[in-house]
């Protein structure tokens, strides 16, 4: 069973849960950039957790689907269009073969993410299917003309789901691992200021305009290992929070982590949006 | 609010607990050999939930899956472990053949006030250790050289340093994995891959591995 790539939008790659446990090889996780909707598309269709979908990234994504299969889109308010019929949000949708599927831009979040029930089933690399741009390990990047193939049919039944309640609030961190390495003031500012996605931002690093985060020792920090949802710091003062495909290690501090709900949210903060931080509750 | 949360004694090593997320925690100690040490001994206790660990110069990062563990489990678990350095042994040497060309060999030597040679004869007579890795997949920061091959990275980096080649930055010395840019000091390259996903492992150079470098004519 296949699917055919007939055009990718701006940017369409192959996700899944990412490669943890060869940071020693100098290869981050990776993985799908907002991991919630990335799991309930999966289940959603009957998929096991670990299954590869496609992450498209502002829609465009348009693909013929060789034999009936059965999919669905999350992570936006996109919809896929069947053979020119509009479906709903988050509608599970079988479709005939021959089908062509289009994922529709959203207005609402970036990032979004189309599972078809047996999952992609290309080679993985280190135990992963998900394209790492960074470090260069994973698939290539889908183009017109590919054909993906689509693993057996779980034996999984699909699990009802919903998206999250959208919450317009802060975005929740802990404070650490260098918070130390910055003014009572910066600190202050991060949970008090508003900071506004920068165009430059993507899959490796979310970057923030708003006020400098001063630091209040100057000596270099060798570099260490980060996550995702770290808010890195450079000298100039303007935040980056790590992506997905954020590298193993950073030479700048992080004041502070987002908690994993706050990360997911960042991968669908669209360049122009506000937003604010604030401790999360233990 | 400090990002500390306690301060171990327990293994002489004086581990300082960095609170990172819920879904790590960074672990900071004296210096590269303690990282290693502590890093090896992570490796081995292979605690429940802990998913990966990233050395670095004077920290490792434990990263875990929050479904089977907490932060505070796993620093408690990591107060608690031996850590004497011995789990080192065992994990091989590797001997990289290098042909001592490169590009900034004669900068080198005059910077550290050596003869060419003498850089090669220090470079090929240290048993070197993968501290970490990082930059590049395969690309592994080796240290234990002699503190005489101090040389500070270039001014300007290439834009271009072809896989093989051998450099120095600061008491480092490393093998670029791949075609990239980078600002070491070039003074050899080799025929050996460091990054190769054909391996089971594809990097060559994983942390605690020895490196020994011999010079060749080709």
């Amino acid at each position: 069973m296949t699917l055919t790539v007939l055009r990718t939008g701006p940017m369409t790659v192959l996700k899944d849960h990412g490669r943890p446990g060869h940071a020693g090889q100098g290869v981050a996780q990776s993985g799908a950039v907002d991991r919630s909707a990335y799991a309930r598309a999966n289940a959603l269709v009957g998929n096991a957790p670990g299954a590869a979908v496609l992450e498209c990234t502002l829609g465009g994504l348009r693909v013929r689907v060789e034999e009936p299969a059965t999919i669905v889109l999350t992570g936006t308010d996109a919809v896929l269009v069947v053979d020119g019929v509009r479906t709903a949000v988050e509608e599970v949708v079988r479709v005939p073969a021959g089908a062509e599927v289009t994922v529709t831009m959203p207005r609402r979040g970036l990032r979004s993410y189309l599972a078809v029930r047996g999952g992609f089933d290309v080679p993985p690399v280190l135990g992963s299917r998900s394209t790492d741009q960074i470090a260069g390990v994973g698939p290539p990047r889908p183009a017109p003309g590919d054909i993906l193939p689509i693993g057996p049919p779980p034996t999984g039944e699909a699990l009802a789901g919903s998206a999250p309640e959208e919450t317009g609030g802060p975005f929740e961190i802990d404070l650490g691992p260098r918070d130390d390495w910055f003014t009572a003031e910066a600190v202050e500012m991060l949970l008090g200021a508003e900071f506004t996605v920068s165009p430059a931002s993507n899959s490796v690093g979310l970057r923030l305009d708003g006020p400098a985060l001063a630091r209040s020792r100057t000596d270099e920090l060798p570099s260490e290992g980060v996550v995702r949802g770290s808010i890195q710091v450079p000298p100039d003062g303007h935040p980056i929070v790590f992506q997905a495909d954020h590298p193993v290690t950073g030479g700048y501090p992080v004041i502070a982590v987002l908690t994993p709900a706050a990360a997911d949210r960042a991968a669908q903060a669209r360049p122009g949006s506000k937003i604010r931080f604030a401790i999360a509750p233990d | 609010m400090p990002g500390r949360l306690s301060v171990s004694l327990t293994t002489g090593l004086g581990l300082r607990f960095l609170r990172c997320g819920r879904e790590a925690l960074l672990v900071e100690v004296d210096g590269l050999e303690a990282a290693l040490a502590l890093y090896v001994a992570l490796r081995a206790a292979d605690l429940p939930g802990v998913i990966d660990l990233v050395p670095a110069a004077r920290t490792v990062l434990i990263q875990l899956d929050p479904a089977v563990t907490t932060p505070t489990q796993v620093e408690k678990a990591t107060a608690g472990l031996r850590i004497d350095g011995s789990g080192r042994a065992g994990v091989g040497t590797v001997e990289i053949p290098v042909r001592y060309d490169g590009p900034d060999l004669a900068e080198v030597a005059e910077r550290t006030g050596l003869t060419p040679d003498e850089v090669i004869a220090l470079h090929t007579g240290a048993q070197w250790t993968v501290a970490f890795a990082g930059f590049a997949p395969g690309f592994g920061y080796l240290t234990g050289g002699d503190p005489r091959l101090d040389v500070p990275r270039r001014s300007s980096p290439r834009t271009r340093i072809p896989a093989g080649s051998v450099g120095l930055a600061g008491r480092f010395s490393g093998v670029y994995p791949n075609d990239s840019p980078g600002g070491w000091q070039l003074i050899g390259s080799t025929t050996e891959r460091m990054w190769d996903l054909d391996r089971a492992e594809p990097a060559l150079l994983v942390p605690g591995v020895k490196v020994i470098f011999k010079a060749v004519d080709r």
